[in-house]
């Protein structure tokens, strides 16, 4: 910025702080949520989305590098693990249900957890991805946090995990209506539970904006699905990686 | 506020100690999360005082998923051509976790839930 050699200093200044970073996140949050609702709630113009498309055309306009960004954004990042620690409330509030239909949920979450992990590994290796891809995408059903720390685990690549994560969310979140009038399926409890364990918390925001009944059965199935990702992901991918070797 | 964060930070070191001394593959907040869902179990009382602040952090669990999804400029060329396989998986593999988790639900839930 030739004519403006004060901004351009203070710009350089204030990029070299981590103030910067962490304003530009809550900001761009601030006006996606504004823009979301402006779009009366659409689950096209999803939220997470928008904020992501703000912070990188800013990075992209501003040649800010990522890392740099980081060192600002980190102190929300962090977060995410209090988060999902926080994910057992919730889920304790829903013990009533959960024990009045224990078996067939747990056989609907067990069918569902590893037929994401193992439909997501096996669709990426047959497309031609590598192993890495094909860990950063196994756990793409479950919650961000979760999904992030098991494809670190796994050696995929945590941020591309994020945003494969926010994609399943927002794509089943438009589809799932559509699959399943095709499958006959009407119950608001079965729409629900499915919706949560395929597409976590943007699932389930989707399924609260139909019903409170549908709503409390998707968190339901995200939380759920966010521990036996966990747990399961860490044995069936080296197992789909074996049988590709 | 500052209540709940100490115990959701108290339950997340716990978790990752687990993890760590018990070499777990399972991340240490997950188990965390475990922990923590035990203990509201054993003690309803526990409820009344991290709900609240709880409450308020999930409901911004959105925010905190952007700092990561930014990430995308820093990953983005190093996928280079391998975009297809991502995008096939991410539609196909949604698609068969929610079908299959609304089929089985349906089958074995009949009579049992009202409107299932």
């Amino acid at each position: 910025m030739p004519e403006f050699p004060q901004l351009g200093a203070l710009w350089v200044y204030l990029a070299a702080s981590p103030l910067l970073g962490l304003t530009l996140t809550l900001c761009a949050y601030l006006a996606a949520q504004w823009i979301h609702v402006r779009c009366r709630s659409s689950p096209l113009a999803n939220p997470v989305a928008i904020a992501i498309a703000i912070v990188v055309a800013v990075l992209m306009l501003s040649g800010m590098s990522y890392q740099r960004y980081f060192e600002g954004a980190q102190f929300v990042h962090f977060l995410l693990g209090p988060a999902t620690v926080a994910l057992a409330i919730p889920l304790a509030r829903q013990m009533p249900t959960l024990r009045r239909t224990f078996l067939p949920l747990t056989a609907a979450l067990c069918a569902g957890s590893a037929g994401a992990i193992i439909s997501s590994a096996l669709l990426v290796l047959l497309l031609g991805g590598s192993a890495t891809l094909a860990a950063t995408a196994a756990p793409k059903s479950a919650t961000t946090p979760i999904a992030m720390a098991v494809a670190e685990r796994l050696g995929g690549v945590a941020a591309l995990t994020a945003i494969m994560v926010i994609g399943t969310g927002i794509f089943g979140a438009v589809c799932a209506r559509f699959l399943f009038e095709r499958m006959g399926v009407h119950s608001h409890q079965v729409r629900g539970f499915a919706l949560g364990v395929a597409s976590h918390g943007i699932g389930t925001a989707r399924a609260f904006q139909v019903s409170p009944e549908m709503g409390a059965f998707a968190g339901l199935g995200m939380g759920l699905n966010g521990v036996l990702t966990a747990l399961l992901a860490p044995w069936l991918v080296p197992l789909v990686l074996r049988l590709f070797a | 506020m500052l209540h709940t964060l100490a115990i959701l930070l108290l339950f997340q070191c716990l978790g990752e100690g687990v993890a760590f001394v018990f070499r777990l593959p399972v991340p240490g907040p997950v188990i965390g999360m475990l922990l923590l869902f035990a203990t509201l179990l054993l003690k309803p009382r526990l409820h009344a005082l991290v709900e609240p602040g709880a409450t308020e952090l999930l409901r911004h669990l959105s925010l905190l998923f952007v700092p990561a999804g930014a990430g995308v400029v820093a990953v983005g060329a190093s996928i280079g051509g391998q975009w297809p396989a991502l995008l096939g998986a991410l539609a196909g593999g949604t698609l068969v976790t929610l079908a299959l988790t609304a089929a089985v639900l349906r089958a074995l839930a009949r009579g049992k839930a009202p409107d299932a």
